[in-house]
């Protein structure tokens, strides 16, 4: 069991929590994750884990509600517990002698891309941020993003900052500048795009992705994506990728593979969670 | 004695009421019939039966103990040899290993040795009291994985007084004995059992917990102050063939497909994990995984499941009543059969198994007749889903995160006979260090290797 030490809704449908785990806190670098359990019957969801606070033994991830899993999660109260938490799981993006980059994060995905961001300023780095959302009120973490960062937030529908998707000023910024590498975190179909976006400038660009996954230690194979024409499992071999040489349209489509269960038991869910406001 | 020529049978369920719901398939013997079949076993002097068991258990022994009606000496006698005799008397494969040389077998069947164990073993689980607790050495020793080889480990050090914790990375202990196994061959209840057993010894085990990522190696010994590690971590990921179409929507790991099923149980209504219900089904391989994930599908409602394997049915590795049973259960065999793409339409769902037959030719390095292809055979199997039950490679996060354990050349870590590593102090058995092979050989390393622990502690006093 591990406790849930503090809960924070960052909009409408995307929460942050804390939870009581000291040694994943000691351990977890910015670009791993979590797997987590929400209780006896519960699925195994992977999370990416949005920083830690050592002194308070704490793991902080932020997630979107999307289907039932999430839902409960989101029904968690400070004090409450989750039957499971492991990690921290995957490589830690490689920053090592990054002195200029760019790091690019879109909706939820920005959770993922903030520590990223964070880490590459303490390093000394001079650090772009591009986020990116559908509207204003869906934006996340844009103090904490300026406060490491020089910051452009899209939105697009245009309510807030520019109008448009994280590309334009991505490619604004590789027309000015030099840039060592570029870390894109957010959805596929967005890093996808970045990828095409960087590519005639020849940067490194790095792909965080976020298959479904159910042991993530390297046991079951669902995790799979293919990468440079090879099988490569994102939560042994990655989950950064090249961006440049990763299948996104089959990723998108894997991603999709228990679309109809999944709507099925929202709905479930969903029912559940009327009958119980009755 | 009993002269009768065939094993007495073994109650099975209907194969088609049993295809349809996850409860055990075999029934198990009752006492009487126990003593009879017992007294089939001729006693012989040489016991060939003993050779042919990797951790050498005295069959005739126990079997003299169960005509006898003492069963529990019965299982006594097995506990002094084997870790998981209710486990292995249903896992084992039994044709190949003890019964291959029973003298009885040379004119009819041999003797139900597996049957047998399985009896004496299930007797105790349903009659023994608590376990005392050995009183404890002081010495502390970390066992990482808690499959056949971690829990084996553990049981036989913490007999001899050590302090044992086991560390896991699910969220249940067993391994491959709850992920993969499924509950119609293996009752959960059964691994469930020897778990507790465990613990009753004073065994720790703490789940969610993976090696290299929230401890390395090192820091078990060096932070935790464990006196010696050992790791039967087991075998990795999945193995899959290069075809094109492997990455489609409906094209899983035996081990994704198995895992959700037995671990996550989504055969269940409550369960939160998803699983594809595929209609027609196409498992590629021949071995127990693939019997075990194509007889899941059909209990998971497909209308039709083929096995499809390149060689001919003498050579499929799977335990042979596994594939009668499966033969029983409407599981069709597609043999001399070898894929050579997953078809798939615009969606990049899965449509087809595109195959070509094989025939068998010269005898390769393992002696066994190597397929080659017949031109002109391709076919085409209609399926929406497709399993592939390859085996398995080994698992690389323990060796990217422990400087200075060797491995061999395909990635297995290296160990001795009595399960040595490169690193002092560091024990290994298990498919971490063989690759895929079975319980019973997981188990024998698991055992031998506490014994060398147990030595490698002693010596440092
Ligand atoms: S999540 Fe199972 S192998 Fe990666």
């Amino acid at each position: 069991m591990f406790r849930i030490l503090k809960r924070r809704e960052l909009n409408k449908s995307v929460t942050l929590i804390e939870i009581e785990a000291p040694q994943i806190a000691k351990k977890a670098l910015a670009g791993q994750f979590v797997i987590l359990r929400t209780d006896e019957r519960g699925e195994r969801i992977p999370l990416t884990v949005a920083g830690t606070d050592q002194g308070r033994g704490a793991v902080c991830v932020i997630f979107q509600v999307v289907g039932a899993t999430t839902m409960s999660l989101d029904r968690k109260r400070e004090g409450d517990t989750i039957a499971d938490l492991v990690g921290p799981l995957g490589n830690p993006t490689e920053l090592d002698g990054i002195k200029k980059a760019i790091v690019v994060g879109g909706g939820v995905g920005c959770a993922i891309a903030l520590p990223v961001a964070r880490r590459l300023h303490e390093l000394g780095a001079d650090v772009r941020s591009v986020i990116g959302f559908r509207t204003r009120g869906a934006v996340i973490l844009e103090e904490e993003f300026r406060a490491c960062s020089d910051v452009s937030v899209t939105t697009d529908d245009g309510s807030y900052g520019e109008t448009g998707n994280v590309c334009i000023p991505l490619k604004r910024l590789l027309e000015r500048e030099k840039f060592d590498a570029v870390y894109a975190i957010g959805p596929l179909v967005m890093m996808k795009f970045v990828a095409l976006t960087t590519k005639p400038y020849g940067v490194k660009t790095v792909a965080s992705m976020n298959p479904i996954m159910i042991d993530g230690t390297g046991m079951c194979g669902c995790c799979r994506v293919t990468v440079d024409g090879e099988m490569k499992f994102a939560c042994v071999d990655g989950p950064d990728f090249d961006a440049q040489k990763i299948d996104f349209d089959e990723a998108i489509g894997r991603n999709r593979s228990y679309l109809a269960f999944e709507a099925e038991a929202r709905e479930k869910h969903c029912n559940l969670y009327k009958k119980e406001g009755n | 004695m009993d002269l009768r020529t065939t094993k007495y049978p073994m109650p099975v369920r209907d194969p088609l009421v049993r295809n349809r719901d996850f409860e055990e398939v075999s029934l198990g013997y009752d006492g009487e019939t126990a003593r009879h079949e017992a007294q089939r076993c001729l006693h012989c002097k040489a016991h060939p039966c003993v050779d042919g068991c990797p951790v050498s258990v005295m069959i005739p022994d126990f079997i003299a103990k169960i005509a006898e009606g003492d069963f529990e000496g019965a299982y006594r006698i097995i506990g002094e040899s084997s870790s998981l005799p209710a486990v292995c008397g249903r896992v084992c494969p039994q044709e190949r290993q003890c019964e291959k040389f029973c003298v009885r077998g040379v004119k009819g069947e041999p003797v139900g040795i597996g049957r047998l164990e399985r009896f004496a073993a299930d007797y105790h689980l349903s009659h023994s009291e608590k376990t005392d607790r050995p009183v404890s050495n002081g010495h502390r020793v970390a066992v990482v994985g808690s499959g056949p080889a971690g829990l084996a480990c553990a049981g036989e050090l913490a007999k001899r007084g050590y302090e044992v914790t086991v560390f896991e990375a699910l969220h249940t202990a067993g391994g491959v004995l709850v992920y993969g196994i499924p509950e119609f061959r293996l009752p959960k209840e059964i691994v469930r059992r020897e778990v507790e057993h465990l613990l009753g010894l004073g065994v720790k085990i703490e789940m969610d917990s993976v090696i290299g990522r929230l401890y390395t190696v090192e820091e078990l010994k060096r932070e935790l102050g464990f006196e010696a590690v050992f790791l039967g971590t087991g075998a990795g990921l999945p193995r899959f063939m290069g075809i094109k179409g492997e990455n489609a929507k409906g094209v899983f790991s035996a081990n994704e497909y198995l895992t959700r099923a037995n671990l996550m149980k989504a055969y269940e209504a409550d369960s939160a994990t998803p699983i594809y219900r595929g209609k027609r089904v196409a498992v590629v391989g021949g071995g127990n995984v693939a019997m075990d994930a194509a007889r899941t599908a059909k209990r998971l409602g497909a209308e039709k499941v083929f096995i499809v394997y390149r060689r001919s049915r003498e050579e499929l590795p799977a335990r042979r009543e596994e594939v009668e049973h499966a033969v029983e259960e409407e599981i069709e065999l597609q043999l001399l059969t070898n894929p050579v793409e997953i078809v798939t339409d615009g969606d990049n769902n899965v449509v087809a198994l595109e195959c070509v037959r094989m025939e068998l030719g010269e005898p390769d390095e393992s002696g066994r007749r190597r397929p080659v292809v017949k031109e002109g055979s391709e076919f085409r199997i209609e399926a929406d889903c497709v399993i592939m039950a390859l085996g398995t490679s080994p698992n690389p996060l323990i060796k990217q995160t422990t400087a200075g354990l060797l491995t061999k050349p395909r990635g297995e870590i290296a160990a001795d006979e009595n399960g040595k590593t490169s690193l002092e102090g560091v024990f290994a058995g298990g498919d971490a260090v063989t690759g895929s092979a079975t319980v019973i050989l997981a188990m024998g390393a698991g055992k031998v290797a506490a014994r060398a622990i147990d030595e490698f502690i002693a010596g440092k006093e």
